[in-house]
């Protein structure tokens, strides 16, 4: 007769003593790993001569940089590279991440319009670029178009405005007067009275049900008080357009061709999958929340508004912040044309100049880690605000 | 007197405008005025980009030749892609050796085609063949050597060879270990969990670059001094590291739509970890995810092409090596356009490919 009781069991199948011991596997497995890359690494870089330190950071980098937001030259610090690096990194995510979801939330909708022609050219569009590699797109805009284009002498001319050549694009750049200062100010008042009367315009929604025409009131208030005081201000804002001098333009806002080759690139690429996104998101919507809308009387704006935008972007946001992070993570493809990005100037000439191999791709591997974790948590505390609560 | 007809008035034919080409044309491209306007954009764009693109590519084209002599005047040369086809599709592998490549990537389709087959025998047995013994083998008959064939080293593999191998044997040495990485992520082991998690938010939020970087520069350094790692093998462990972690998330996303019933279930029925994993929770999850494995494949397929930065000659390598020819310079135009054909059609394929695998695994009710 077997008569075991349950502490009889031998203490090898015990599940907890087997999830400790397991556990002390793995740490052991980890550390034991870790220190044998470590004990590697520091045979090899003494066989090189090199010791790992930061030191080097104050060197000088003797090295120049095409584009750099800061003031930089060649006799700057390794620590002002990382800087100018990280910060063109940046430039060309931004400006990225906002054409992209212009051109996606415009390519998305396109995509789900009635009109068939405009639906077919959307998928089109999407379905080329979705499923072409990214570098490949890049080097396609930076070899094939940029380098294709004419010199300085023969630019497309556009406008007398906007120029176009082999050596980059060239812009307008507004140049603010000392006065401009005024026109900013009254912007924050606008947008501080837009919120306040938005408040107030709810509480007497809510009290007495009659609505306020909050959108077109706001939306003069924050254009109309900065404009006034622009023109009362005399207006302080010139430009600065370029022109050719010599072999090449001077003045307005040139874009280097390695900038706007990646920023196309990145733009059109990401743009391809935000729309799929916003596609998938209003679709989400069911016909039935809109149906529902229409027959509590509301108009056809504020079903958008109330009932189909909010519910669509909980599906869409997560999403798309991923492919911002896509964005910014694939702006490192800068490197194979030359565009000084972080990878390109301090992970590839800084360490080939210091040989500091092991401090360098950690250092920029934190950074991406640092702004993908950042995006990630506030992406949490958005998705736990958002998320469905049900009964 | 009565107005009312006595009998009923025989139906009339719909309105001109609702039926037929014209109604078509009337609800799908002129509904409103603003549709009107969209089409009537859309036709100009097309009008000014297909028929000068068609001018270009066919018309004007030069398909025959034997050098840059025989692309004279306007329109696209492919001569410079059809003299070169062999390079953009075995790389530097010498000619008279190519035909190992051609076997071996035919007895893959041959695994591929089998295992694709509904209820044939020993389905398991072919399945663990593809997956273990055939990437060994493939690797013997491709670098030569032990089978007494001529040594091909991994320098002179390249073009869309090197893309498939890199793509393929990536998310096979990529699967298995990120079905590990989602189980240590779900398990109750605190310190077990920790280290999935860490592993999977570090390959996650870093470029590929960097950690190709990483395996060109970095792992000479980890390893002992006299040992010496191939550079096609370091991008390899750089890919299959980078592409487990997002497979890790993927199955992740199949293990967490199981019902807990299901795991409660096998439970009481006294299976083990091992067992009620691999016989009643997997099999549930990897079904639901295959549309998510897909997608990821297609990345890691279109990031292969990343290589080119450290080096390798994979299909945009070769197309990079091409344009930079001095006999053929200025003919970038034609170069990016095949490679991004190639390119397409393999991801295109692969996307409707996965479509179809989300239909045939919905064994459940449809709705």
């Amino acid at each position: 007769m077997s008569n075991h009781r349950v502490n009889d069991t031998p203490w090898w199948l015990n599940q907890r003593v087997r999830g400790l011991l397991a556990q002390l596997l793995v740490i052991a497995f980890v550390a034991g790993f870790f220190a044998y890359l470590a004990y590697n690494t520091h045979v090899n870089m003494q066989a090189r001569g090199i010791s790992n330190s930061l030191s080097f950071m104050g060197q000088e980098a003797g090295f120049d940089v095409i584009q750099s937001l800061i003031p930089y030259n060649s006799t700057s610090t390794y620590a002002r590279v990382f800087l100018v690096g990280l910060l063109n990194t940046l430039f060309v995510a931004a400006i990225g991440i906002v054409f992209a979801s212009i051109l996606g939330l415009i390519v998305g909708i396109a995509r789900l319009s009635s009109n068939w022609l405009l639906a077919r050219l959307a998928g089109a569009f999407i379905e080329t670029f979705r499923n072409i590699p990214l570098l490949l797109q890049i080097f396609f805009f930076y070899f094939a178009v940029m380098q294709a284009l004419p010199t300085a002498r023969q630019s497309l001319d556009i406008g007398g405005l906007f120029f176009l050549n082999n050596r980059g694009v060239y812009l307008p750049r507004p140049v603010p007067e000392p006065a401009f200062w005024a026109v900013l100010a009254a912007f924050v008042i606008a947008a501080g009275l837009t919120v306040w009367l938005r408040r107030w315009a709810h509480r007497r929604q809510d009290l007495t049900g009659r609505p306020f025409p909050m959108f077109w009131v706001g939306l003069g208030i924050v254009v109309g008080l900065p404009l006034i005081v622009f023109f009362a201000a005399g207006m302080p804002l010139g430009w600065s357009i370029p022109h050719l001098r010599g072999f090449n333009f001077q003045g307005g806002f040139a874009a280097i061709p390695e900038f706007t080759s990646l920023l196309l690139a990145l733009t059109i690429y990401t743009a391809a999958s935000i729309a799929e996104i916003v596609r998938s998101g209003i679709l989400s919507v069911s016909h039935g929340q809109t149906e529902a809308a229409r027959s509590l009387g509301l108009p056809n704006r504020r079903v958008l508004q109330l009932v189909v935008l909010p519910q669509a972007l909980r599906v869409i946001i997560p999403p798309v912040t991923s492919q911002y992070l896509n964005l910014t993570k694939n702006s490192s493809l800068a490197t194979a044309i030359g565009y000084p990005d972080l990878v390109s100037v301090f992970a590839g000439t800084a360490l080939n100049q210091t040989g500091q191999a092991v401090v360098i791709i950690a250092i920029t591997m934190g950074v991406y880690l640092a702004i993908s974790l950042t995006i990630s948590l506030l992406m949490n505390w958005y998705n736990h605000r958002v998320r469905l609560i049900e009964r | 007197m009565s107005y009312v007809l006595k009998e009923r008035h025989p139906d009339l034919p719909p309105p001109r405008s609702e039926v037929g080409v014209i109604g078509w044309l009337h609800r799908n491209l002129f509904s409103t005025w603003y549709n009107t306007l969209f089409t009537l954009a859309a036709l100009y764009l097309l009008y000014r980009a297909i028929p000068p693109f068609i001018d270009w590519a066919f018309i004007q084209a030069h398909f025959t030749g034997t050098g840059r002599a025989s692309c004279q005047g306007g329109g696209a040369c492919w001569v410079f892609i059809s003299e070169r086809l062999p390079q953009f599709f075995y790389g530097f592998y010498p000619d008279a050796e190519q035909w190992r490549v051609k076997l071996g990537f035919g007895i893959f389709a041959l695994l591929l085609a089998y295992l694709h087959l509904p209820r044939v025998p020993a389905k398991l047995w072919v399945g663990a063949l593809t997956l273990f013994v055939y990437p060994v083998f493939a690797f013997g008959l491709f670098s030569g050597g032990p089978l007494g064939l001529a040594h091909v080293p991994t320098t002179q593999w390249g073009g869309l060879m090197l893309t498939l191998i890199l793509a393929f044997t990536g998310i096979v040495a990529a699967l298995p270990l990120g079905v590990l990485l989602a189980l240590g992520r779900r398990s109750k082991l605190p310190v077990l969990r920790s280290v999935c998690v860490v592993f999977i938010e570090v390959w996650r939020g870093v470029p590929l670059i960097t950690v190709l970087f990483m395996s060109s520069v970095l792992l000479p350094l980890f390893m002992p001094a006299h040992v010496d790692i191939d550079k096609l093998l370091r991008a390899l462990i750089a890919i299959a590291l980078f592409q487990s972690a997002y497979i890790a998330e993927v199955v992740r996303g199949g293990l967490q739509a199981i019902p807990k019933g299901q795991f409660e279930a096998a439970d009481a029925l006294g299976l083990s970890y091992a067992k009620s994993m691999s016989l009643i929770i997997l099999p549930q999850a990897l079904k639901i995810v295959i549309p998510g494995i897909v997608v990821t494949f297609i990345e890691l397929f279109k990031d292969t092409s990343l290589v080119v930065i450290i080096g390798l000659m994979d299909l945009l390598g070769i197309t990079q090596a091409a344009l930079n020819d001095p006999k053929w310079l200025g003919f970038a135009v034609e170069g990016y356009l095949f490679a991004g054909l190639v390119y397409w059609i393999f991801c295109f394929g692969l996307s409707r490919y996965g479509l179809f695998l989300e239909r045939r695994f919905h064994t459940g009710h449809r709705r």
